[in-house]
């Protein structure tokens, strides 16, 4: 007997507000999901770090140490360490547990826009205004950055790292792929300036926006264009854009207080989720769930797949 | 009264801390053990004793003086702000806190003053205390009470001794003067300290107030002429200042030493009047006094007899002049006008040359002073052909130089030796000094001598010489009927000038140094692969055609820590270069003038890419992406799409004389029409090329010139691998650089 071939889920949405955390730091530059998706750290314009918990919306410590506003956090994959960058040109890594700083690290000429840890948490990567992209060691106590990619022409904007791979992103208009282990680097010109990048969930394609109002969905390879995505605005703000838990959707912030959501085969718009009357600054997708984190001015929402009463349920549960 | 029936206990007077009352049932306390006794001072510290039979204590921290880190002078600041105060040191400076408590050696206590004594009394006060009376609400003398309970102001004994005749300060009998005294007695000379044997009369004033009273038998005075208050310091000590002094220390807080005989006059102290304050005052015996004349001579002054007055009180070697000075007539100032006021006011002082001419002409008009002359020039500061002309001389017919009174032939000789000489010296020299190159362009704006034309001649010329290599540019150009010294000033002046005076430009190239490495002045480090065309690619997003158009692929080297870190192998074990393959190039190449405004940036033709021969031509185009500069707070269309040229110069010409919203726009036009007006590279080499056969019309610019020619006649590579070689002797100086895009 056969059973039925269970029916393919219709990807869920994060749609529905489950919380709203005012986050008492000034406006909120970046919100980012923690390594498994439990924590939320929120960088705030009032030069501090704030770690959240999702599931509460309660503050659980809060890092002081930047000298400016904090732009870019990321957490490393055990959630021991943090690594956050600023507006002061430093790059600091935190040990999350006691909040201390464990290294400054100085080095770039201008602000930091983003920070990356790689997967194994052995180097941080930061991307500035000044145009080059320092790698830390976090393991050695050198405070020299073991290699610098000053290719870029302009600001870098937005940076992620992959096994081997370095995405950035660049006010030049152009992404750059470096490619560790063939020892390559792929430039792919956009024309515009770009303000977000990321890797597919699957890392074979990556994902830009920029600031022509358009998310472009580039084969990683070959650098082919396998999908465009517009109808936001994204005209002067440095805006993310992700996809979703299953690459099923696109999603980009937008000027007009909405987060959009395309389809990301057929590029058609799917939602157009309204979250408030400003900028949508930052967002930050669940690595596994269909959970969304967005940050207008001073406080982050929590959206989710199901409303508030049953998905307190599931997570009991 | 009223009170002390209800409360008895409120008429006595307490004194003192009380006990703590006791309570019943109270334990007895054990007594403290004397280990355990602590002795504190009036703030609270505890005192330390040290020496178990002296009872000593230490003062303050531990015998430093008053402070942790012990004696600093207070007198001593040290700040720039601040300096340090003189200040009179009194003794109270140099006691102890102790000294001024009730047993110390000077205590402060309540002294009654002038206002409540009632031994004299003023007659203004009376008289003021009697009007007040008058008006007071309580009729009748308020004085009289106070002199029924008059504060005491000296000791019974004192005021017994003034009924007996005694006055301060000089005793009973009548005053004599201790000088007069001392003539009396003994005629030795005593200077300074005189001090009385002790055998002679011992007061000179008088009755000795403890002799008097205690009847010679002083150990057994009677304290009766201390006050209460008074007791511990000694009334007498300071008013009977005629007691002698013993010697060795005295004074109340010291006792009598064992050594000595006496222990009378403990209590007695030293005064000033012991001394004598005068030196030499020894007054003579006969009366008269020194040359000097006092009153009484004074008063004789136009007497004839003055002389037999002073007759046997000349001086040895002199002699009374036999003729009366002239009495100086002294004239009296001149009476100054009623309303003169000794102010002056300074009028302000212009250079006519530093300011413009409406200034200096409102200055003049207002009659500000204007200097129309430099500063009037001194003698030295005029040569010898300008004081000639000023003296209205003819100049001098005679050989101005000792080379016309040589012989022809030896003149001859000696042009040749420095011909030869000229020649050794020129060429190398001119080529490598760059004082030389940066005082080449120097003199067509500036002119230090101008208001002399025949020193600015000179100056020119010997500029001029100092341009061509000229060793003895300075020594020629000086004018030889200058006489040495002069030359000397001149020679000192137009090196000064030649180094200091420079156009801004090359004083501004003088700022910078060369770099160190010889290499890095020729070449300069480039990667090596560059992008492709961004026309195309542009062309390529428009179209959506992403892919092999839009991407570069570049290789890259990763540190080998990076690699390790990622756990990747190293792409390229063994390979040194870090991040992309750099190569040098040339500097100073044409190419990279053309491309002067972005060298590194500008898309060249990639080995990877193939491009039909035309286009490699082509000059590069510029993107406005490639200029580093920030755009996020842009919010302007930032992509334009780009049209054929023709469409797209009418485009922006209508946009140009509209107003500059977008940046962007305005920035492509400019390299569009940079590009349009662009002359085919063909013309670029023409012009560099023939530039070495042409002969510049400016002399200045010559040498630099002809130097630049074999750099520029290089064959130009475009594709990067071979390098350029660099050229010989390659100094291309800075202007020739920044020629090139103005050219363009």
């Amino acid at each position: 007997m056969a059973f039925p071939q269970p029916r393919p889920q219709v990807p869920q949405l994060p749609q529905h507000l489950l919380r709203t955390i005012e986050c008492q730091q000034g406006a909120v530059r970046a919100v980012r999901f923690n390594a498994d998706g439990n924590y939320v750290l929120t960088c705030g314009s009032d030069k501090s770090l704030k770690l959240w918990s999702v599931s509460r919306g309660t503050l659980l410590k809060t890092y002081t140490g930047h000298g400016y506003e904090v732009l870019d956090v990321d957490s490393s994959y055990d959630n021991s360490q943090l690594c956050s960058c600023s507006s002061d040109k430093t790059v600091i890594l935190w040990d999350v547990a006691s909040g201390q700083v464990t290294r400054k690290l100085r080095g770039h000429a201008g602000k930091v826009n983003c920070v990356q840890f790689n997967e194994e948490a052995t180097v941080m990567l930061s991307g500035s205004i000044d145009g080059t992209v320092r790698c830390w060691d976090t393991r050695s106590r050198r405070y020299e950055p073991i290699q610098i990619l000053d290719e870029a022409r302009d600001g870098i904007s937005s940076l992620k790292v992959s096994e081997h791979e370095l995405l950035i992103g660049s006010v030049d208009g152009r992404v750059r792929l470096y490619d560790l282990r063939m020892g390559q680097l792929h430039v792919d010109f956009i024309g515009s300036p770009i303000t977000c990048v990321c890797f597919s969930r699957d890392g074979q394609c990556t994902l830009s926006s920029s600031l022509d109002s358009t998310v472009r969905l580039l084969d990683k390879s070959s650098g082919e264009m396998l999908g465009e995505y517009s109808g936001h605005v994204n005209k002067g703000y440095k805006l993310d854009c992700c996809l979703s838990d299953k690459d099923t959707h696109v999603l980009s912030c937008s000027e007009d207080g909405h987060v959009y959501f395309w389809d990301l085969v057929e590029g058609s718009l799917t939602l157009k989720l309204p979250v408030g009357k400003a900028v949508v600054q930052s967002l930050s997708f669940h690595p596994t769930e269909p959970r969304l984190l967005t940050a207008m001015e001073g406080h982050v929402q929590v959206w989710g797949a199901e409303p508030e009463d049953t998905a307190k349920l599931s997570s009991v549960c | 009264n009223m009170a002390s029936d209800e409360d008895s206990d409120e008429d006595f007077v307490t004194y003192g801390t009380p006990l703590e009352p006791l309570e019943e049932d109270e334990p007895i306390r054990k007594p403290v053990p004397v280990h355990e006794q602590t002795v504190k001072d009036e703030k609270g510290r505890y005192k330390r004793f040290h020496g178990a039979f002296t009872g000593g204590f230490s003062a303050g921290y531990f015998n430093t003086v008053g402070s942790q880190e012990g004696w600093t002078p207070s007198t001593f600041v040290s700040s720039r702000q601040q300096k340090a105060e003189r200040q009179n040191a009194r003794p109270e400076d140099f006691m102890d806190e102790e000294d001024f408590s009730e047993h110390g050696i000077a205590p402060r206590e309540i002294v009654t003053t002038e206002d409540f004594a009632s031994e004299r009394k003023d007659q203004l006060k009376d008289k003021a205390r009697a009007v007040s009376s008058l008006a007071a609400l309580i009729p009748g003398d308020p004085g009289l009470l106070e002199e029924l309970i008059a504060p005491a102001r000296s000791s019974i004994g004192v005021e017994l001794l003034r009924k007996m005749g005694w006055k301060d300060g000089q005793g009973v009998g009548p005053r004599l003067k201790r000088r007069q005294r001392k003539q009396n007695t003994d005629a030795v000379k005593v200077h300074g300290c005189a001090l009385l044997p002790s055998g002679s009369e011992e007061s000179e004033v008088g009755l000795n107030p403890l002799q008097a009273l205690g009847g010679g038998s002083e150990s057994a005075h009677i304290n009766l002429f201390t006050l209460q208050s008074d007791r511990t310091s000694s009334l007498f000590g300071d008013r009977n200042s005629g007691q002698k002094r013993r010697g060795g220390i005295a004074g109340q807080a010291f006792g009598v030493g064992a050594m000595e005989n006496e222990d009378a006059d403990i209590y007695h102290k030293d005064s000033m009047s012991n001394y004598d304050t005068v030196l030499g005052g020894e007054e003579p015996g006969d009366g008269l006094y020194g040359w000097t004349a006092p009153q009484q001579y004074i008063r004789k002054k136009n007497d004839s007899k003055r002389d037999v007055v002073y007759l046997g009180r000349i001086l040895d070697g002199f002699t009374l002049a036999s003729q009366v000075t002239e009495i100086k007539t002294v004239y009296p100032p001149p009476d100054l006008p009623r309303d003169y006021r000794p102010v002056h006011y300074f009028r302000p002082v212009v250079d006519s040359s530093t300011v413009s001419p409406i200034v200096a002409q409102a200055l003049l008009t207002s009659r500000g002073h204007l200097s129309q002359e430099a500063p009037q020039q001194g003698r030295h500061s005029l040569g010898s052909s300008q004081r000639r002309d000023m003296l209205g001389e003819t100049p001098l017919q005679g050989p101005s130089s000792v080379f016309e009174l040589l012989g022809s032939k030896d003149r001859e000789r000696l042009n040749e030796i420095r011909s030869v000489a000229k020649e050794q010296n020129k060429s190398p020299d001119s080529l490598t000094s760059p004082a030389k190159t940066q005082a080449s362009s120097e003199t067509k704006t500036f002119k230090p001598f101008q208001k002399n034309p025949q020193k600015q001649a000179r100056y020119d010329l010997y500029i001029n010489k100092l341009k061509k290599g000229d060793k003895e540019a300075l020594e020629s150009s000086l004018d030889s009927s200058m006489t040495e010294w002069e030359r000397g000033r001149e020679r000192d002046e137009f090196v000064r000038a030649a180094v200091l005076y420079k156009p801004s430009n090359s004083s501004l190239s003088s700022r910078f140094t060369r770099s160190k490495h010889e290499d890095d002045t020729d070449s300069v480090e480039v990667t090596r692969d560059q992008e492709n065309d961004v026309d195309d690619k542009q062309a390529a997003v428009k179209m959506k055609m992403f892919g092999k158009l839009t991407r570069d692929t570049f290789e890259w080297h990763p540190e080998k820590l990076l690699c390790k870190r990622f756990n990747v192998p190293d792409p390229y074990p063994g390979s040194s270069t870090v991040g992309m393959p750099k190569i040098k190039r040339d500097k100073y190449s044409v190419f990279n003038f053309l491309t002067i405004t972005d060298s590194s940036h500008v898309s060249r033709e990639g080995p990877s890419a193939s491009k039909p021969p035309g286009s490699s031509t082509t000059l590069p185009h510029l993107t406005p992406e490639v200029n580093k500069k920030s755009r996020w707070d842009k919010t302007g269309k930032v992509s334009e799409p780009k049209d054929p040229l023709s469409a797209f110069l009418s485009e922006t010409l209508a946009q140009s004389d509209g107003k500059q919203t977008e940046p962007k726009t305005d920035e492509e036009e400019k390299e569009e029409d940079e590009e349009e007006v662009r002359p085919p590279m063909d013309l670029f080499k023409a012009i560099f090329a023939s530039s070495s056969d042409e002969k510049s019309s400016s002399s200045s610019e010559e040498d630099s010139e002809e130097e630049m020619a074999p750099s520029t006649s290089e064959p130009i590579q475009i594709s990067a691998e071979p390098l350029n070689p660099p050229v010989s002797a390659q100094i291309t100086p800075a202007p020739d650089i920044s020629k090139v895009p103005g050219i363009i």
